[in-house]
């Protein structure tokens, strides 16, 4: 059976993510705080701390405070910490140490509606955690330009881009402790090469070169523009790369869990 | 219609050839009896059934479907009590039996209607809102059964579903499973307790290295192999074929 195969998909794969749903009410309200108390504390601490040794309205950040440029960065930031958590943590003990999985499919499920279920489902749990941010952000008067609120279709793409990753490393994972490498391997220097804290063009040309590869960089070219109120420059060629890593890395993260689960 | 039927069935991992052209039928109401030590390929041979594994030759017709083509809408009429428990452990008794139905298509009102009786049959009817988390090996293994029964299915697959309980445990499931039977459900079940299969099944079948060695009825299986009891103070019984066809050695 050749396990890259196209994928399977049918709506069967609602009834997996409405189980995921259903756990995560029960502790809803402090799944949603712990998930906004670390963003939080960066962008406050850099944010006023570290903004207010810079000269205001530079033009780096926008001509506004330093605090509103991270505040769109930390929403792109904190959609890719929560997308990953889920896809790596959560789903490889649903997988493998629970074996809920290998429940479902006794039933007329197919592993194929299991992937697609845990990728949404970490996608919309990472949009709980982005817009978590975003409401805040507003709150506070960072952001008051509608266009914002076309920052939540991004914030779910970015969910879907990290997610399908994330579960390629999971589809691989001997143990927990691997996922360690692909945070301090993949995710940490992402974060600091793709505009978050910093605009891009403060990079060497090499590094700004390879950022345009990495996901997080089109996140934040979507999100930072709409959160100053303007569209964003080629917003198609971004929507397209994250469509692009989501599908791709999807479609590989199913052929290696099929190979794994149903050999 | 038979309905299981394995034709020729063929499994290898690697060098290792785990089910080597195994062919049997069930008979709808009864229950069948796959026997054999551990290693002998009595899981495999249950994937393959399920569709989980795709085999490398043989064919397999699951409740009139084609498997492991239509494998999905085969499971949908299909019980299985695995191995090992995988009830979630996020959820009280009665939402396993909740989610669980939903993965078959079922309605949330046609489940929930389900559930009382669900939980009644595992002895459960007290344990509804409890967490799976404090139940007993006994009870979990009760629930499984019950989870197995949401979608009212046609065949029910038992992986060695007694392994682990103490006899009270033990012997409450095969009371419900003759309860089961007497209900007209068909059985497939793998064991390596021979009181379990002497019990339970109409037709055995002794699986030793990927092939089956033996068939028959629990009785015609002790009257061919082992025609004068090895002790005189007890008829021969299922364990004494059991030993003599796949020997004394152990097997993990």
């Amino acid at each position: 059976m050749n396990h890259f195969s196209p994928p399977q998909l049918s709506w069967r794969a609602i009834s997996v993510w409405r189980r995921n749903f259903m756990v995560w009410k029960k502790l809803a309200i402090p799944s949603v705080l712990g998930n906004l108390a670390d963003p939080m504390i960066y962008m406050f601490g850099l944010g006023y701390g570290l903004g207010s040794l810079l000269p205001a309205a530079l033009p780096q950040f926008g001509g506004g405070s330093y605090i509103a440029f991270l505040a769109a960065g930390t929403v792109c930031a904190s959609t890719m910490n929560a997308a990953s958590f889920e896809a790596l943590y959560s789903a490889f003990s649903r997988m493998h140490v629970q074996k809920s999985w290998e429940a479902i499919m006794n039933a007329p499920v197919a592993l194929d509606d299991v992937v697609l279920a845990e990728l949404l489902w970490a996608a919309a749990k990472a949009t709980l955690s982005g817009v978590a941010i975003l409401v805040v952000v507003a709150a506070l008067g960072l952001t008051s330009s509608p266009l914002a609120l076309w920052a939540i279709p991004v914030i779910f793409l970015t969910g879907l881009a990290f997610a399908a990753p994330g579960l390629i490393i999971t589809a691989v994972a001997p143990s927990y402790d691997f996922f360690m490498y692909y945070f301090t391997l993949f995710i940490t220097p992402m974060t600091l090469l793709s505009g978050v804290f910093f605009p891009l063009e403060q990079l060497p040309a090499g590094f700004q070169a390879a950022a345009q590869v990495l996901p997080l960089t089109h996140a934040v070219a979507l999100i930072r523009p709409l959160l100053f109120g303007q569209v964003p420059a080629m917003a198609w060629l971004h929507v397209l790369v994250l469509a692009t890593i989501t599908v791709v890395a999807f479609w590989i993260a199913l052929g290696l869990t099929r190979r794994r689960l149903l050999s | 219609m038979a309905p299981l039927i394995v034709d020729g069935l063929h499994k290898r991992y690697g060098d290792r050839e785990v089910v080597a052209g195994i062919s049997f039928a069930l008979v709808k109401g009864q229950c069948f009896g796959l026997l054999g030590p551990n290693g002998a390929g009595k899981t495999t041979t249950l994937r393959c059934c399920l569709g989980l594994t795709a085999p490398d030759a043989g064919g397999i017709t699951l409740v009139g479907e084609p498997v492991p083509g239509r494998a999905r809408e085969a499971r949908a009429r299909i019980g299985v009590v695995p191995q090992f428990d995988n009830l979630d452990p996020d959820f009280s008794a009665a939402e396993n039996l909740l989610v669980f139905g939903r993965y078959f298509g079922l309605s949330d009102a046609v489940i929930r209607a389900r559930i009382p009786r669900l939980l009644e049959f595992a002895g459960l009817s007290s344990k509804a809102d409890t967490n799976i988390k404090t139940l007993s090996g006994g009870m979990k293994r009760r629930l499984t059964l019950a989870r197995a029964l949401v979608n009212d299915p046609d065949l029910l697959v038992l992986d060695e579903p007694t392994t682990g309980l103490d006899p009270q445990a033990r012997h409450l499931i095969w009371e419900r499973l003759q309860g089961l039977l007497a209900e007209g459900k068909t059985i497939l079940l793998t064991t390596h307790f021979m009181e379990e299969a002497e019990r339970l099944c109409q037709q055995l079948a002794i699986m030793d290295e990927g092939r089956i060695i033996a068939r028959g009825t629990p009785n015609e299986l002790i009257a061919e192999h082992i025609p004068v009891s090895p002790s005189p103070l007890r008829p021969a019984n299922l364990e004494d074929v059991f030993l003599k066809l796949t020997g004394h050695e152990l097997r993990d």
